[in-house]
């Protein structure tokens, strides 16, 4: 879902590189609280996993993939605020080393894909909580929704963004149809991606998993 | 307690640098919108376009998909991890912080 340059108004580009930049400076702010010895290296793993994962296009129609976005994965691990600094961080090395996704298209790829993918993920996951806490089954189905909601939610930004000031001046409704329908189906691929990966690591460290932190006991007892 | 850690980079390790190559080469669902509705007429080239690995390769070959896949990988650990650790809250009872 990286955008090229000059798809997007040079005004509404630099207006979305100013909200990318403050919405990772606030995340910056608030990931320290949600970072120590143990975590800050499953962060960078985080990272790296979904540099790694976003690599594989999957088909989804003849002539259309998808990726991996990784914002519910990443929110439900490490919780949203490094979470979206994990993927800002996939971003940003995707657009300088591999030339994937516009320089001055960076703040809307960041905007989308960062900072609304992630929120909408972790907004998701956190209101079906009680799901996840129910055991591998519900935490399955908790990520598979998240991750399906961040991709059709990240892929509306894109819409958005192109209404204020897209180039070519297409009609918006033939974007939209067109985005929200193939992001469905992408959707589908994330959902499943990030609920193999999520139910993977709780299985084995669920002390890594942000979003079951602080529910052990309750677990156990059963209350 | 670092074999976990040890075995996620392993996995993101194998996904760039072998599962790369598998990975469909259809525009994705975005580039297709664009694509289709003509929009993609007002792409500009990527300034780094003509860069070693652009576009997961290594100039240009796609033969070299895996190497930059390991590349991105040991760069993006490198940052995210000086990132995180250097942000990472330093006070030795961590455990009564939660």
């Amino acid at each position: 879902m990286h955008m090229s340059d000059g798809l997007l108004n040079a005004p509404v580009s630099v207006a979305f590189l100013v909200i990318a930049a403050m919405g990772v400076g606030f995340a910056l702010v608030k990931a320290r609280a949600d970072l120590d010895d143990r975590t800050a290296p499953m962060a960078g793993l985080v990272a790296t996993f979904i540099f790694a994962v976003q690599m594989i296009n999957f088909p989804i129609l003849p002539g259309a993939s998808g990726h991996l976005l990784g914002g519910a994965l990443a929110a439900i691990l490490v919780g949203p605020y490094v979470g979206a600094l994990c993927v800002t961080i996939v971003l940003v090395v995707q657009a300088l080393l591999f030339a994937d996704g516009g320089l001055t298209a960076l703040g809307a790829n960041v905007t989308n894909m960062a900072l609304i993918g992630t929120a909408t993920g972790f907004v998701v996951a956190l209101a079906l909580r009680r799901l996840a806490q129910r055991g591998k089954g519900g935490l399955a189905a908790v990520a598979f929704v998240s991750a399906f909601v961040n991709t059709v939610v990240a892929a509306t930004g894109f819409v958005v963004e192109y209404a204020i000031g897209g180039a070519g001046g297409v009609e918006i409704g033939k974007v939209a149809l067109l985005m929200w329908g193939l992001h469905a189906l992408i959707g589908i691929g994330e959902g499943l991606i990030t609920a193999v990966t999520v139910t993977s690591v709780a299985s084995i460290r669920p002390d890594l998993v942000y979003l079951l932190r602080g529910t052990k006991k309750p677990l156990e007892v059963r209350s | 307690m670092k074999k976990f850690f040890i075995g996620f980079a392993f996995v993101s390790l194998l996904i760039a640098g072998v599962l790369s190559y598998f990975a469909s080469g259809d525009p994705d669902g975005l580039d297709k919108t664009v694509e289709d509705t003509g929009i993609a007429e007002h792409a500009q080239e990527h300034p780094f376009a003509g860069s070693a690995f652009a576009d997961y390769a290594l100039g240009g070959d796609d033969k070299f998909t895996g190497l930059a896949g390991v590349l991105g990988v040991i760069v993006v650990l490198a940052v995210s991890f000086s990132l995180f650790w250097f942000l990472r809250k330093r006070s030795p009872q961590t455990d009564l912080a939660d």
